[in-house]
């Protein structure tokens, strides 16, 4: 009686141990990545970086081209995504409601959110860059576009469906139409857990390589014009860190760095955001 | 906030939106192999003239893809293409500077030079008949060195390569048994052995494996201090890559427009003529859309004048003067614009 | 009486006008912009669909059933197999799961069951940062950090261990610089396992109190509660975290072109170098010149799509019918 009720604890402690022993391994790989980060590429951090262009070998150079023209075709990509993705959520959740085609747009939606991105670039080749004979930064931010969709769709729709009930009664009952209604108080009510979305789905195409590589190519210059190949960081990191030259590699890791950084920053941003939320 | 957030958007839309480049861009892609010296050679035309001449390393098979594709200015190739392709699609083929290939290797306490290998073993060791180090047949080869009992690590290209053509012609004329097996192309399919993505990804897994053994081209062995192979020439003596041996193998090539340039450098006779080079070769449109061509081939006469020394510096041999005269002619009676020549 | 229905008749002919909103004319308007919305994520799907299988139908219409299990993928003669990445990517995908799913859910019951409250939040925030690194990021620190470690204290000291004709020797086989199928599948583990773990732990908080308290109140040890508790309570939640998993891990492309090593070939040992889908569209998309060498990658592609398709799809039937995580 008493063994097996001691057989029953330890069998509990070991699985404790195991337990912290799992989040420890997860926190020991989480530091580890980081601390390699900061160690391997925090050298290379000055002013250069963000005021040349990348090098060409044994040239001094920076990633000023490449920080550029991720910025630039993540927000043309954003306003895209922004545009179709708050009015797609806005219609799951007030207009679609529970019906058959409101099921599948949403299992759509969602395949679309974990689907392999470099099929994303596949498509976009197909249909922006073959035919219309050039690789350009509008390719890539299409294929960014695409990505990001779903991300600010669910979320819209989440957060629109927590809303209550009286919101939209309130503004039948003054008389608004349906489209004031949503706007107006929907939307503004809103307003934090779609701004949300719109962050982490700008974190997760920040860091996204694959759909980069057959759409934009790569530049070796300063780029403005989004009709011509563009560089971006993840491209340019793909590129160097391959390379055999040191001072490439440097770059590739200084890259990684500021794309690591950047985007936990903008999830830390996210959950002090949602949280100030939480508190009425 | 939001207000903000949004004045912020499109803010940089607008920058983005704005073409006002007033500076002319071209765009090429294609071979590896010359790419560090196409960029050098980018970089000092661009703070001469202004000109954004934008070359990407996507490997010789992405650079004919992309120029058949017409999404470039420019293709790269260190696989030459055929006269009869090159007039089925209307373009010109000319070669820009000479690479040599060599193998490389990663063992303890052998430097540059020291390994001497020759054709046929190579082509042994890339079909994976040769599985160690310390065979026989590498050890009679060199007899003074001692070579460990290590496993060869077998590297090739994991992308469609020139470099990789140039290596697998040199095999397929040496070795009966790998043209047999494998052939020449710029991509095969490998007997054994792991895949690196371009030259520096070949450099990169040989310089982090021991007991492994890759090509690359020159520069990337000597500008990563990578342990390169002596090789046997064409008269069996054991030769080593450096500038000389590649002109040596460029010394009796004819060079002719009617094979669009493109005589074979491999296993030359001819003393310390190194047997595994080759010429780099730009693809262009005879028939040009746009001044983007007419730029295209200012650059490359301004490299044919003045971009020797970088090339040198990067371990490149630049073509002789007679055969630049023959090129300058080909782009002035072949590549038009509107009629008239381009250039 | 007539001129009483005359009179009473104009109001009833007539139905006083309906007072409309301002700017409810646009309503309509408006419901279309959306429905239009909606309409372009469907076809944004079936584009990337029809797309796939238009480029690819040529490779399988010449090569039938043999590009599902050939091996041989060889662009001198046009003639593909794609069984090596198709094995590849299955593999990877299924051993990374492996070996990430004991962890991951170890991490979320640690989180809700373990944890000192204080702790809770802070190692919460850092388990979704981990999710959120990019993928580019973990290749790389899997290429120059993970990969020589990994060849210098696991693979280096078990392949000279290995004695020479032993089966432990094919087992142990492969290339000694640390990359290959394993790293690659270690790497993506280490990717899903914060994705998992975070669902899951959202999962574990939606158990009623009551039904835990209710188990620890009959004198359960922690392992037995959430084991034949808690862990049921959620079942079908969980295997659909699982799969959205599974299909994360299918897709990854850059962490894996890092380290696996680039070969078309079954691995034959537990260090040989494989590839993927991904990986082998990543490497030789941008220049297959053949029109049959892309369609090879297109119809690689498209069976890609298919797997990760069917799987997600069954993820969110499960999930769907459990809570909407």
């Amino acid at each position: 009686m008493f063994a097996r009720r001691t057989r029953r604890s330890v069998a509990s402690a070991a699985f404790m141990v195991f337990c912290t022993a799992s989040t420890m391994l997860a926190m020991v790989v989480l530091i580890a990545i980081l601390g390699s980060l900061v160690y391997n590429g925090i050298g290379g951090v000055n002013l250069d970086v963000f005021t040349k262009d990348t090098p060409a070998t044994g040239s001094i150079g920076g990633l000023r081209n490449a920080i550029v023209g991720s910025i630039l075709m993540c927000a043309w990509a954003m306003a895209g995504a922004v545009a179709v993705g708050v009015l797609a959520g806005t219609w799951l959740s007030e207009y679609a409601g529970d019906s058959r085609l409101g099921s599948l747009v949403r299992l759509l939606n969602d395949v679309l959110l974990s689907a392999p991105s470099i099929l994303v670039g596949l498509f976009v080749y197909q249909i922006a860059v073959k035919p219309l004979h050039g690789f350009s930064g509008f390719a890539g931010a299409l294929a960014l576009a695409i990505l990001a969709v779903p991300v600010v769709t669910r979320t819209t729709e989440d957060v629109l469906k927590l809303q209550s009930r009286q919101l939209r009664e309130s503004g039948a009952a003054l008389g608004t139409p349906m489209w004031t209604t949503i706007r107006s108080i929907l939307w503004k009510a809103a307003g934090g857990g779609i701004i949300t979305g719109i962050l982490l789905a700008f974190a997760r195409i920040s860091g996204e390589t694959a759909p980069l590589l057959f759409t934009a190519l790569n530049n070796q210059f300063f780029e403005l014009n989004m009709l011509k190949p563009m560089a971006s960081l993840p491209a340019v990191i793909f590129n160097f860190a391959l390379s055999a030259y040191d001072d490439w590699r440097r770059l590739a890791w200084v890259g990684s760095l500021l794309i690591a950084f950047a985007v936990l920053a903008i999830n830390i941003l996210v959950r002090t955001l949602s949280r100030e939320k939480r508190r009425p | 906030m939001s207000k903000t957030l949004a004045v912020a958007l499109a803010a940089t839309l607008l920058a983005g939106a704005t073409t006002v480049q007033a500076a002319v861009t071209i765009s090429g892609a294609g071979a590896t192999a010359p790419a560090p010296v196409y960029t050098k050679w980018a970089e000092a035309y661009k703070a001469k003239t202004g000109v954004q001449l934008n070359y990407q390393g996507i490997g010789s098979g992405g650079g004919i893809k992309q120029i058949e594709a017409k999404t470039v200015d420019f293709g790269a190739s260190d696989k030459n293409l055929p006269i009869a392709d090159l007039n089925a699609h209307g373009l010109l083929q000319f070669p820009t500077v000479i690479v040599g290939i060599t193998p490389v290797v990663n063992l303890p306490g052998v430097g540059p030079g020291q390994i001497h290998l020759t054709g046929p073993v190579l082509a042994d060791i890339y079909l994976g008949e040769i599985r160690r180090w310390a065979d026989p047949r590498i050890q009679q080869l060199n007899p003074g060195l001692r070579l460990p009992n290590l496993p060869i690590t077998v590297v090739h290209r994991s992308d469609g390569s020139g470099t990789t053509y140039l290596y697998t012609s040199y095999l397929s004329e040496v070795s009966p048994s790998w043209k047999g097996k494998v052939g020449a192309s710029d991509s095969v399919q490998w007997p054994t052995g792991q895949g690196g993505k371009g030259n520096d990804g070949v450099a990169a897994f040989v310089r982090q494996t021991p007991g492994s053994v890759g090509y690359v081209e020159y520069a990337y062995a000597k500008n990563n201090g990578l342990a390169y192979a002596a090789v046997a020439d064409h008269d069996g003596a054991f030769v080593e890559p450096d500038e000389n041996s590649f002109k040596a193998a460029a010394a009796h090539a004819a060079w002719s427009p009617s094979n669009g340039f493109a005589p074979s450098l491999l296993n030359q006779p001819g003393a310390g003529a190194w047997p595994i080079a080759g010429a780099t070769y730009i693809l262009i449109y005879k028939e040009q859309t746009s001044a983007n061509g007419g730029q295209v081939l200012r650059f490359f006469n301004w490299a044919y004048q003045d971009g020797d020394g970088l090339a040198t510096n990067l371990a490149y041999v630049p073509l002789p003067a007679s055969v630049k005269e023959m090129v300058r002619r080909a782009w002035t009676t072949e590549v038009k614009f509107g009629g008239k020549p381009a250039l | 009486m007539a001129e009483l229905s005359a009179a009473a008749a104009p109001k009833q002919a007539r139905p006083p006008k309906q007072a409309r909103p301002k700017g409810a004319a646009f309503d309509p308007w408006f419901k279309m912009c959306c429905a239009a919305s909606a309409t372009l994520i469907l076809s944004a799907l079936t584009g990337v669909m029809i797309t796939l299988a238009f480029a690819g139908w040529p490779a399988f219409s010449k090569f039938g059933l043999s590009f599902f299990t050939s091996t041989e993928w060889n662009p001198v003669t046009d003639v593909y197999g794609g069984a090596g990445p198709i094995v590849g990517t299955l593999l990877t995908a299924a051993a990374a799961l492996i070996l990430a799913l004991p962890l991951a859910f170890a991490t979320a019951v640690f989180l809700t069951e373990f944890c000192p409250r204080s702790l809770r939040r802070p190692i919460g925030v850092a388990v979704e940062l981990l999710a959120g690194i990019p993928s580019i990021v973990y290749g790389i620190w899997g290429l120059f950090v993970f990969a020589p470690l990994f060849a210098k204290w696991v693979e280096i000291p078990l392949m000279s261990w290995a004695p020479p004709g032993s089966i432990w020797e094919t087992l142990f086989s492969g290339i000694p610089n640390g990359s290959g199928l394993l790293t690659a599948s270690i790497i993506v583990a280490m990717m899903i396992l914060p994705f998992i773990a975070a669902t899951l732990r959202e999962l574990l908080l939606s158990v009623p109190a009551r039904v835990r308290e209710s188990a620890y109140g009959v004198g359960c040890t922690s392992l037995e509660v959430v084991w034949s508790v808690t862990l049921p309570y959620v079942r079908r939640g969980a295997i659909g975290a699982i799969m959205l998993g599974l299909g994360r891990a299918l897709g990854e492309t850059m962490a894996v072109t890092f380290v696996i090593g680039n070969s078309h070939d079954f691995p034959h040992g537990l260090f040989d170098g494989g590839s993927t889908i991904a990986s082998t569209i990543a490497n030789e998309f941008a220049e297959a010149t053949s029109d049959m060498h892309v369609a090879a990658l297109a119809a690689l592609g498209l069976v890609l799509f298919l797997m990760t398709f069917i799987i997600l799809t069954v993820a969110r039937l499960l999930i769907g019918a459990q809570k909407n995580v």
